[in-house]
């Protein structure tokens, strides 16, 4: 069903404007937590970390993963995916934005966020990101134009494998930020680094696909079947990759006799248990895997963007199992020994995002959207396939 | 003090941000330096004004967890006092505990021990090798210190702590001392009374002990009462299994 244009137009502007006002609504509640201080979140010394870190590092990372579509275009050559890279890279760099907009305006003084660009320490992983994540948007800007401009063309090869090399960095840089942490026992694993990039792999193409989708649906036109297929079989393999991920890193923890008390926790016996079992693996590994797979379901546009959807959903449960219950665990100071103070030592920890966290972290996926929703209104980046050359290619290498 | 595998760690983290910093993107962070420790004579009293922290010095404390007495906060009240941390938030776990007391029970024999924990101002400091800005600092004479001007709040350093010895001001500040600068939004911990220290004095908490459980001196000085204890009872560094060579000793556990 394609949309009459006048209501077609009036639809964009509302949308644009629901993105606008969320947005807004998030900067407005990182103001209200600037005036008042933390006091005013659900994120205490114990829990430092809290649903920002979770929204925005699920963007961070997704924005890199989704980028994968265009270097399967540009590195790996594959046909399909080429009129699929300036989606791709409009959608890293507005993902990316949301992300880093909370992680920023989360910062205790985030009046002094100049200071992170000023003062560098390179022993920090977070100083390594802090240039890692704008060297991205300057390589996926100069990419994004390799492809819009005609006089840039011999270049999009140039640009697409520097882009590819970038992301592989960069998210090895957010996965380190836990990869290096040697004092909580749920990270400081050099198998975050590799694990963080299937991750992103399998989160950026989910939310390709739906808004891909989306765009497709908007302008009355449905998904080739056989980019459908494509893209589904390769969202699925993406699934199973950061299962797989899961499981390595599980096992490995639980061998070692310090981490089994956290695993038991972590696993069956803390409110993370049922994120875990129910959000991650069920919602978000299993069903997904189910819809892809089964011959009912995954030949059908609609059930493939239920399973990305639901992809994303697990997303978010992985990382607040991950980031929140890694935190509630006490730290274990003194092995050996039952521990408590007054600082919460020896205890578990519980976490509830307060109001104003909610809604900046809303606001990060408000910029995210708003940018996304007006950037394919504006660059016209619908996905043209050429479907004669796709049958071809695709016979060629069946 | 340092342990050769642990400087070769750090040179090769140092190494590996700097290759990232070298790939032609250091335009953009044109303040890239590290954080510069100053060359003065050794000082074990008063530091003079003017001068810089000596590296001869390591300043520590050795507490004695025998002495420590059950149910005692002596050292909490004095050091809470002096730093005017003094905050009363309505969710404890916002609140600012620059040193706390752990109670301690061995699961092999029940027995029962209390001490004072503190940052250990650790000579291989998690928090400073983590802290993006550099603001989480080791002092050349070996005191581990947040410079409040350039913290900007991620909090990361209470992420890398092994010791949860750092708290975040969670709200506006009002009549601190003067000596001791603090502010919403900064992360904070025991700075070793710094600002006493360096007039000749002892640390708040060793001045408030009642039981004499803890000491404070320069370990690096072999004639200092501190070291002689160190060399002459056994004692233990927390998670020495960590390998951060601790400034803060304890005894008895």
């Amino acid at each position: 069903m394609m949309l009459n244009p006048r209501h077609e137009e009036g639809f964009f502007y509302l949308l644009a404007a629901i993105g606008g006002l969320v947005s807004a609504l998030g900067v407005g509640a990182a103001l209200y937590m600037e005036h008042s201080g933390h006091v005013v979140t659900g994120m205490n010394n114990q829990i430092v970390w809290g649903l920002p870190h979770v929204v925005a590092i699920f963007l961070i990372v997704a924005a890199s993963g989704v980028l994968n579509v265009a270097s399967m275009g540009s590195v790996f050559g594959r046909k399909l995916y080429k009129p699929r890279a300036p989606l791709s890279g409009l959608l890293a760099i507005a993902m990316l934005s949301g992300g880093l907009a909370v992680i920023m305006l989360d910062l205790g003084r985030a009046d002094r966020i100049i200071v992170a660009a000023t003062h560098f320490n390179p022993t920090s992983v977070f100083g390594w990101n802090v240039i890692l994540y704008p060297v991205f948007y300057g390589i996926a800007a100069v990419y994004l134009w390799t492809m819009m401009e005609r006089r840039m063309y011999p270049w999009m090869k140039v640009a697409g494998f520097a882009m590819f090399i970038w992301r592989i960095v960069l998210t090895t840089g957010t996965g380190a930020i836990f990869a290096f942490l040697v004092a909580r026992q749920a990270y400081g694993t050099a198998l975050l680094a590799p694990m963080f990039i299937i991750m992103s792999f399998c989160w950026g193409l989910a939310v390709f696909l739906v808004v891909q989708s989306t765009m497709y649906a908007w302008n009355g036109l449905s998904l080739p079947p056989l980019v459908l297929q494509r893209m589904k079989n390769l969202l699925a393999t993406f699934v199973a990759a950061v299962l797989y991920f899961t499981i390595v890193l599980h096992l490995v923890n639980a061998y070692f006799a310090k981490n089994i008390a956290f695993e038991y926790f972590i696993l069956f016996d803390s409110e993370f248990a049922g994120m875990f079992w129910i959000g991650q693996i069920l919602v978000g590994t299993l069903l997904p895997l189910a819809l892809l797979f089964n011959p009912a379901t995954a030949a059908k546009a609609l059930w493939v963007n239920v399973a990305a959807l639901l992809v994303v959903v697990g997303a978010y449960y992985q990382l607040y199992v991950f980031i929140i219950g890694g935190q509630a665990f006490p730290l274990d100071i003194f092995p050996g020994y039952d521990v408590k103070s007054s600082f919460m030592d020896g205890a578990v920890d519980h976490y509830t995002a307060s109001l104003p966290e909610i809604i900046l972290a809303l606001g990060g996926l408000g910029i995210a959207f708003t940018m996304t929703t007006i950037g394919v209104r504006i660059l016209h980046f619908l996905p043209q396939d050429d479907l004669a050359e796709l049958e071809a290619a695709a016979s060629a290498t069946d | 003090m340092t342990t050769p595998d642990n400087n070769a760690r750090r040179k090769f983290i140092a190494a590996a941000g700097a290759g990232v910093a070298g790939l032609g993107f250091t335009a953009i962070a044109p303040g890239l330096h590290l954080m510069a420790v100053g060359e003065a004579s050794a000082a074990t009293e008063a530091r003079k004004a003017g001068t810089a922290a000596s590296p001869a010095v390591r300043w520590g404390l050795l507490i004695d967890a025998g002495k420590c007495a059950p149910g005692c906060t002596k050292c909490i009240d004095a050091c809470h006092t002096e730093n005017g941390v003094s905050e009363k938030l309505p969710d404890p776990r916002q609140n600012s505990q620059w040193i706390r007391k752990i109670e301690l029970v061995d699961r092999r024999n029940g027995k029962k021990t209390e001490l004072p924990m503190m940052c250990q101002h650790c000579a291989e400091p998690p928090c400073v090798d983590v802290c993006p800005t550099g603001a989480s600092m080791k002092r050349a004479d070996g005191i581990v210190l947040v410079d409040r001007h350039t913290c900007i709040g991620c909090r990361y350093c209470m992420m890398a702590c092994p010791y949860k010895a750092r708290s975040l001001v969670h709200v506006p500040l009002t009549e601190q001392n003067p000596e001791v600068p603090r502010g919403q939004g900064c992360v904070e911990s025991c700075t070793l009374c710094v600002h006493r220290v360096d007039k000749g004095q002892t640390p708040a908490c060793v001045e408030s002990c009642p039981e004499g459980a803890m000491m404070f001196g320069d370990l690096n000085d072999p004639a200092s009462a501190i070291a002689k204890r160190i060399a002459s009872v056994p004692t233990t560094q927390v998670r020495a299994d960590l390998r951060l060579n601790q400034g803060v000793r304890y005894q008895g556990l």
